[in-house]
């Protein structure tokens, strides 16, 4: 009900317009609170100071997935109700999604360095991410080949689809050609393992990027909204001054 | 073969701008519905929705009897556009001979065509040799080879020579007089009784969403 | 409805190779890139056993990539789907009897070569057998996920590349299984496992293919 009563695009501005500063502001306090949180935490007794990587790491890396997730669905309700606002959201998030991988590709890759030695191990997990960034890639250079808006809506859609069903496929295949790597260590059936003083600055740091992913895309899409509605009253000036 | 198209409330997209709203017509049995207006008004968007090669935005396309679906136009007409559906790189009796394979026609019905037509002299020809007016000539065998009860037609003369055009309103005539129908977009009138449909812009460059 | 098949498969045959187009081209892409192997990696006979497997593997997946871009591309062009859409195929088994085709006049020709080449690079020659069996079904795969990737960019005038980099991703699954399973059979591990799971993942992309290459034709050609 709700959604549908959102998904006017007019009303969807109106709505979310007032709303955005609070949520910049939400925000920033909360990446400066986390990122205090980081470095007033306790350094690592294996690591040192190059923990303190992992609170931006992680976070990327969750919203990467997380991210394609979003515009997994988006795509699927664009696709299925023929949505122009659910593909303006598909649409919105690739970037975003896109700067989270790249962002946990690097700082892994910063990590990895002083961690293990190498700028870049060729494990699972690592393979898996830098596919998901080559996903993101695909799905935008997709989106600027074709021009007609509809149609890049719908091809990329489906591309966004398919690779939502391929991802476990690959992540699993990825993971049988190298099973050598380190298991998931926060979210655990027996609880978290990560140390309490650690835990809270990733999980604040969490939040902040959910927050900022929210934010950026409400920004996005507005962007998108006005967009369009530039572009038809072009298409309409131009056919009152061209007199038909 | 009793047929007939109904059009209620119709609107169509393109891209996300509507480009025709709330249309209705009907073409019955041994009718011609000829489709004018400017250029870019839609009239090849509403042949292709016809054809049920892009589904309505609002509205509804029905034949016969009000229970039948959407489907079904496809595999009942022809539909002609401006690109003429043939390989540049296949011989003219290759491309007829599949036409007429694929579709469902048989053997006597292609000879017969390609009589009607005039199209023997070309038949040994690659479709890139041919001239404009020769390669419609070939598109229309096909009209003739598989006996569809709906033509669908996109400026079906102008690429045709005065001969040829005759030729071709003559199987018209023909198609309509055995109770088929037709729904043509033209720029100069037929040369027979026709019901015109004029189509305007409609509110052009509103964005529609849902 | 069969004929309308056999005579769309016999078109889009004899249009692959009409004037030794795309199988000739691919196949002589696959012996070119395997021969830069050892000019680029030396010709150290045992690094190249070594490798052998895996190096064939990518070289299928690029090959295979090659002619593409025309698969959908010419029909589309020329306005033939405007007559094969009013014919008794659905668009789904257009787009795959259009696969079919592909594979037929690049993947097959392809993987009848792959063992051959696989033992000039130094691999045994008692894997010749299942080398084949598993470039035929790795092929089939990557004709199958290519032509999502050709249905998916049709129209958009940046064809070669831009299905490369759509596409690639996609091939992962299979690459890793098909050079795992001739890696498995080198080293005399079991290859029950990669076996099936190269099938499974060409029954998966036989499943999906279709679905998705039909509604990217219908969203191009409207």
């Amino acid at each position: 009900m709700i959604i549908s009563w959102l998904a006017n695009p007019e009303r969807f501005s109106k709505v979310f317009a007032p709303v955005r500063p609070y949520l910049a502001a939400a925000t920033a306090i909360l990446f400066v609170w986390g990122l205090y949180l980081c470095f007033a935490s306790p350094e690592d007794y294996q690591q040192g100071d190059t923990v303190r990587i992992m609170y931006i790491h992680v976070p990327a890396a969750w919203m990467g997935l997380f991210t394609y997730l979003v515009m997994g669905v988006s795509s699927f309700f664009g696709l299925i109700f023929r949505h122009a606002l659910a593909d303006a959201a598909a649409k919105a998030a690739a970037p975003i999604g896109a700067v989270f991988t790249a962002l946990a590709l690097i700082t892994g890759s910063l990590w990895g360095k002083p961690m293990w030695g190498t700028w870049w191990e060729w494990d699972g997990r690592m393979t898996s991410v830098l596919v998901l960034f080559l996903f993101y890639i695909g799905y935008m250079a997709l989106h600027a080949s074709i021009e007609d808006e509809t149609r890049a809506a719908k091809s990329t859609a489906i591309l966004a689809l398919i690779g939502l069903v391929n991802l476990p496929i690959i992540k699993f295949s990825v993971d049988w050609w190298n099973t050598l790597h380190q298991g998931a260590s926060v979210f655990r059936a027996d609880g978290p393992t990560v140390a309490p003083a650690m835990l809270w600055p990733l999980l604040i740091m969490a939040l902040a990027y959910h927050l900022l992913f929210v934010w950026l895309w409400l920004v996005r899409i507005d962007c998108e909204i006005l967009s369009r509605k530039y572009n038809g009253l072009r298409a309409r000036i131009s056919f009152r001054e061209g007199g038909a | 073969m009793p047929f007939a198209i109904r059009v209620e409330g119709l609107s169509l997209k393109k891209g996300y701008k509507l480009l025709i709203s709330d249309l209705n017509f009907e073409v019955g049995p041994g009718e011609c519905v000829a489709l004018t207006g400017a250029n870019g008004v839609g009239k090849t968007t509403l042949l292709r929705a016809l054809a049920g090669f892009a589904p309505p935005h609002a509205g509804s396309i029905r034949i016969g009897d009000d229970n039948s679906d959407d489907s079904i136009v496809a595999s009942n007409s022809h539909y002609l556009g401006h690109a003429e559906s043939l390989s540049p790189s296949r011989r003219v009796d290759q491309e007829l001979s599949f036409q007429c394979e694929y579709l469902g026609g048989t053997a006597g019905s292609l000879a017969e065509a390609v009589g009607k037509l005039r199209l023997n002299s070309l038949l040994d020809l690659e479709v890139r040799m041919l001239s404009a007016g020769q390669k419609r000539r070939l598109s229309l065998a096909r009209l003739l080879m598989v006996e569809r009860p709906v033509w669908l037609l996109d400026e079906p003369m102008s690429p045709l020579d005065t001969e040829h055009r005759a030729l071709l309103a003559g199987m018209m005539q023909a198609h309509l007089s055995d109770g088929g129908l037709i729904v043509c977009a033209v720029h100069d009138p037929l040369p027979f009784e026709t019901r015109e449909l004029r189509l305007t812009r409609a509110e052009v460059g509103e964005v529609v969403y849902g | 409805m069969i004929p309308a098949a056999l005579a769309l498969l016999k078109r889009d045959l004899s249009l692959a190779f009409a004037r030794g187009g795309g199988p000739v081209l691919a196949a002589g892409f696959y012996i070119t890139l395997m021969a830069m192997v050892p000019l680029s990696l030396g010709p150290d006979a045992q690094t190249l056993s070594r490798i052998a497997p895996g190096l064939t593997w990518l070289c299928l997946a690029l090959a295979s990539l090659l002619s593409l871009e025309r698969l959908f591309e010419r029909d589309y062009e020329d306005g033939v789907f405007d007559l094969l859409r009013t014919g008794p195929l659905a668009l789904e088994a257009v787009a795959l009897l259009k696969c079919l085709a592909q594979w037929l006049g690049t993947g097959l020709i392809l993987s009848l070569m792959t063992p051959v080449v696989m033992i000039i690079l130094g691999a045994p020659v008692d894997a010749a057998g299942l080398s084949l069996i598993a470039a035929l079904i790795g092929s089939l795969s990557f004709a199958l996920i290519g032509g999502v990737g050709a249905s998916l960019t049709l129209g958009s005038r940046k064809g070669g590349v831009l299905i490369a980099l759509l596409v690639l991703p996609f091939y992962v699954p299979p690459v890793i299984f098909g050079a795992g399973l001739m890696d498995a059979y080198v080293t005399g591990a079991p290859i029950a496992q990669a076996l099936g799971l190269l099938g499974a993942y060409g029954l998966f992309a036989l499943a999906l293919s279709p679905i998705a290459m039909g509604a990217a034709l219908r969203s191009a050609l409207n």
